[in-house]
């Protein structure tokens, strides 16, 4: 098992060094840089204000340059300044982050709640499976900004119970976002859960459980689901880095400043420094998730190993 | 049970009898300003923020006129306090002085003197502090601080708008000099503005700004040391919502009590909104500097002909577009000078909607009536021209769809392409990849000379960095010398004959097609009194203190 983390650690290790070559390329080849948007912006930038701009941020050297001097200063701890918030950048990720944490750790909670609540449903009671089938079915089809409006003029403009958006703390300014973003997110869990809990519930030693007087709750939570709960695993693990990864659409329609929109304006304003931190946090957190999985799967089903 | 019920009841009804005490007042916008130092960056949203919390020398009123702000009087070569002098490597300068007011103060107390400007000053002629535009400090080349109120700036050149310091604001030199003298270079990353914003010392408005939450809202509450009449509000929170049907939403919801039209709803989402609410908000159209138009690649066929650039404009019903997507609410548009602006030529050429005109005009040029409707020239190329503008923007998205069947009337095929901003701004204007015609927008100053985007030395080309805004390849010698000129004539009058020959050779030339002067939308409760759009760069949140309530 030691072997097993080590040689994975090893191979995200590598993974990040390729992942922020690959997106301090992209991003630099992308069409424009920050000078070109600023100068189509004010008429007053003059050639000479723009090369001394240039030179200035940097933006004048080779990108392979830049790259070796923005991973030379990474090693050494010191992870720059966001160009376009005038924020060094740890100190700009860190509250986008717990922002974010917040909004889908309760979101995705919350999801995997109902969504395995559903999908027992549907396995231990095969009629209902139809009606758990189309809220599911629902719930993938709708998208998050439509539902998220729908929910602000409802609950927010017409009934006036709860804030319209914002990142004020206190759990009423949560309540919309993460309906929102759990709405959308339990699809894939009920679905899943209704498969694997079918097929768990043909074992033979549920057969067995059963035989011994079990009760049909007992059955499905304790001897069905641990069985089930591998392949949900796999959709929790990825949904980690969802959650580092922010959800640009719902923190949009909620004003809620998260690690999505502020990823998107980091690539898009090419803040070099704010888009690599960001994209390298949510990939190491998503590789070490699935590592995570990975060996929960392997102590739920030995045989996986 | 009653009982309870009855309290239930008192208490449900007790939020709904309390009568808000409107001491403070919740701004919703669309755009965070990246930084909040005063001479970094420029962007709608910061001068928006900072209008309330630091006062420039000068600026232009909502009538448009130049105006003191911090400064006892604007300089003139009439009241002495400019004089045209030679400069030491001989060439027409001027000397020009301004005097602080009395009183003035940080808001931590500390006397504004000549040594921020001087501090000021000295950070903008260091190239490596990061200050976007340095036109004025390569051009100031010696300041002088006669004593604490009095500084005088010389100039290398004359220019009508010597009296305007437009960006020259003081800084605060008692905070900010030494960090900036440790490293210009890095002065950026490390200025107060940025790591200590609530730093009382940094502000000299109505208001200091009182809390940070960075991307969402910034809180400013009243500067004890101002020195101007006591402002009403004794809160005033800035939230920034991008999306603009969330931020109509809060509104709806009670969360922000008003929409600053500066960085506020589209006209069309805002006519809506004034529609379905009737009285519950106070809605004002005001017309401003933004000119939307349409560059056309001049120096390229079929665009290099004058009679087909008229002939397109002829093609185009611009009061109908207004009145049908915009329910009359821009102000169609005949050159890139705004009606507001003085030097506005009432009597320049105009294309009223006429489509025999245009098809005469193209018939002219050798265009005539092909196969399908489209026009071919003598070679059998199509009049087919391509029509761009920034994906995503409803609005120009469909203006473009009707611009495309008012040309396609006459016989012109519009071929649309749209481009994200950052790619059509980026790459394809700056680098001039575009084959026909672009829709966008501009936002200029008022009497904004418009050198930069029609002086033949101003087409981008990589050997000057891409930079100027001549897209269109526009190049004639009669514009460029009235561009050389126009900045240098200090007369009025004669001035304005200038603007009228520069509207003239626009409205006959068309390097790009005039559509209309776009109007922001302001959408305030009916309770609040005092504040007046300006339509232009400097904005209302600069007489902050002349807010009310009814």
């Amino acid at each position: 098992m030691t072997r097993l983390i080590l040689s994975r650690l090893a191979q995200i290790a590598v993974m990040t060094v390729i992942l922020s070559l690959c997106a301090f390329l992209l991003i630099g080849l992308m069409p424009g840089d920050p000078i070109e948007m600023a100068i189509a912006g004010d008429p007053r930038l003059t050639s000479e204000d723009a090369a001394r701009l240039r030179a200035l941020h940097g933006l004048d050297q080779p990108l392979m340059a830049r790259y070796l001097a923005w991973a030379g200063a990474v090693l050494e701890g010191n992870f720059g300044h966001s160009r376009l918030f005038a924020q060094p950048v740890a100190q700009l990720l860190w509250p986008a982050l717990l922002s974010s944490l917040e909004l889908l750790a309760l979101a995705i909670g919350i999801a995997i709640l109902v969504g395995v609540g559903l999908g027992a449903l549907a396995a231990a009671r095969p009629r209902l499976a139809p009606f758990v089938q189309g809220v599911a079915l629902v719930a993938q089809a709708t998208p998050s900004f439509w539902l998220g409006i729908l929910l602000i003029i409802l609950f927010a403009v017409q009934l006036g119970w709860l804030p319209a958006g914002g990142a004020d703390s206190g759990w009423r300014f949560l309540v919309l976002p993460v309906a929102t973003l759990a709405f959308a997110n339990l699809a894939a869990y009920a679905r899943h859960s209704t498969t694997a809990l079918r097929a768990a519930l043909e074992d033979p030693h549920i057969r067995t459980a059963r035989a011994k007087g079990a009760s049909e709750a007992r059955v499905l939570a304790r001897h069905a689901l641990p069985n089930a709960a591998v392949p949900l695993l796999t959709i929790a693990a990825l949904d980690a880095g969802a959650m580092v990864s922010g959800a640009l659409i719902t923190e949009t329609v909620f004003a809620r400043p998260g690690m999505g929109k502020l990823i998107y304006d980091a690539v898009m304003g090419s803040d070099f420094n704010l888009a690599l931190l960001a994209l390298l946090l949510v990939a190491v957190v998503t590789m070490l998730a699935t590592l995570a999985a990975d060996l929960a799967q392997r102590w739920l089903d030995p045989r996986i190993a | 049970m009653a009982v309870r019920f009855l309290i239930c009841l008192l208490l449900l009804a007790l939020p709904a009898q309390a009568q808000p005490a409107r001491d403070s007042l919740t701004i919703g916008i669309t755009q965070y300003p990246s930084t909040l130092h005063p001479n970094i960056e420029n962007m709608v949203a910061k001068s928006y923020v900072l209008g309330f919390a630091r006062r420039p020398v000068t600026a232009y009123d909502p009538d448009w006129r130049l105006i003191c702000l911090l400064c006892e009087t604007i300089p003139t070569l009439e009241n002495g306090l400019a004089q045209r002098e030679t400069t030491p490597d001989g060439r027409p300068g001027l000397r020009v002085t301004w005097v602080l007011r009395e009183g003035l103060r940080w808001g931590d107390g500390t006397p504004i003197t000549t040594a921020d400007l001087r501090f000021t000053y000295d950070a903008g002629r260091d190239g490596t502090t990061g200050i976007g535009p340095a036109e004025f400090y390569r051009s100031a080349y010696e300041f002088i601080a006669e004593d604490e109120r009095r500084f005088t700036l010389r100039f290398d050149r004359v220019t009508f708008e010597f009296g305007s310091l437009g960006d020259f604001a003081p800084l605060p030199a008692h905070l900010e000099r030494a960090r900036w003298e440790q490293e210009p270079r890095t002065y950026r990353t490390r200025t107060l503005y940025d790591t200590e914003p609530t730093n009382p010392g940094l502000w000299n408005g109505p208001f200091r700004v009182a809390q940070v939450q960075a991307g969402a809202a910034i809180t400013l509450e009243r500067n004890p040391h101002w020195s101007g009449p006591e402002p009403h509000f004794r809160r005033i929170t800035i939230r920034t919502v991008e999306n603009t049907p969330a931020l109509e939403a809060q509104l709806l919801a009670g969360q922000v009590d008003m929409i600053a039209g500066e960085l506020g709803l589209p006209v069309e989402q805002a006519t809506a909104l004034a529609r379905r609410t009737g009285t519950r908000f106070r809605t004002e159209f005001r017309p401003g500097l933004i000119y939307e138009h349409m560059d056309l690649r001049m120096d390229q066929p079929p665009l290099d002909d004058r009679r087909v650039r008229q002939a397109l404009l002829h093609a185009l019903d611009r009061e109908q577009i207004v009145a049908r997507l915009f329910e009359g609410r821009q102000t169609v548009a005949h050159t890139s000078v705004n009606p507001l602006d003085w030097p506005h030529d009432e009597n320049v050429r105009r294309y009223p909607h006429d489509p025999a005109r245009a098809a005469a005009l193209l018939e002219e040029a050798g265009w005539t009536m092909g196969p399908g409707g489209i026009r071919r020239n003598a070679a059998g190329e199509r009049l087919s021209i391509e029509l761009m503008t920034t994906a995503g923007n409803r609005s120009r998205e469909a203006t473009q769809q009707v611009i495309q069947a008012q040309w396609r009337a006459v016989g012109v095929e519009a071929r649309i392409r749209n481009e994200p901003p950052r790619v059509l701004f980026g790459e394809t204007l700056s680098r001039r990849r575009f084959t026909g015609a672009v829709l966008f927008a501009w936002v200029s100053a008022p009497e904004g000379v418009p050198r930069t985007s029609l002086h033949s030395t101003e087409i981008p080309t990589a050997e000057r960095n891409w930079s100027g805004q001549n897209y269109p390849g526009f190049r004639n010698a009669e514009m460029d010398a009235l561009l050389e000129a126009l900045p240098i004539e200090l007369d009025r009058e004669r001035r304005r004959a200038l603007w009228h020959r520069l509207q003239a050779i626009y409205a006959e030339e068309l390097p790009a097609l005039p559509l209309w002067f776009r109007q922001d939308a302001h959408v305030w409760p009916p309770w609040l009194t005092g504040v007046r759009p300006t339509g232009h760069l400097n904005p209302s949140t600069l007489w902050a203190e002349q807010w009310g309530v009814r």
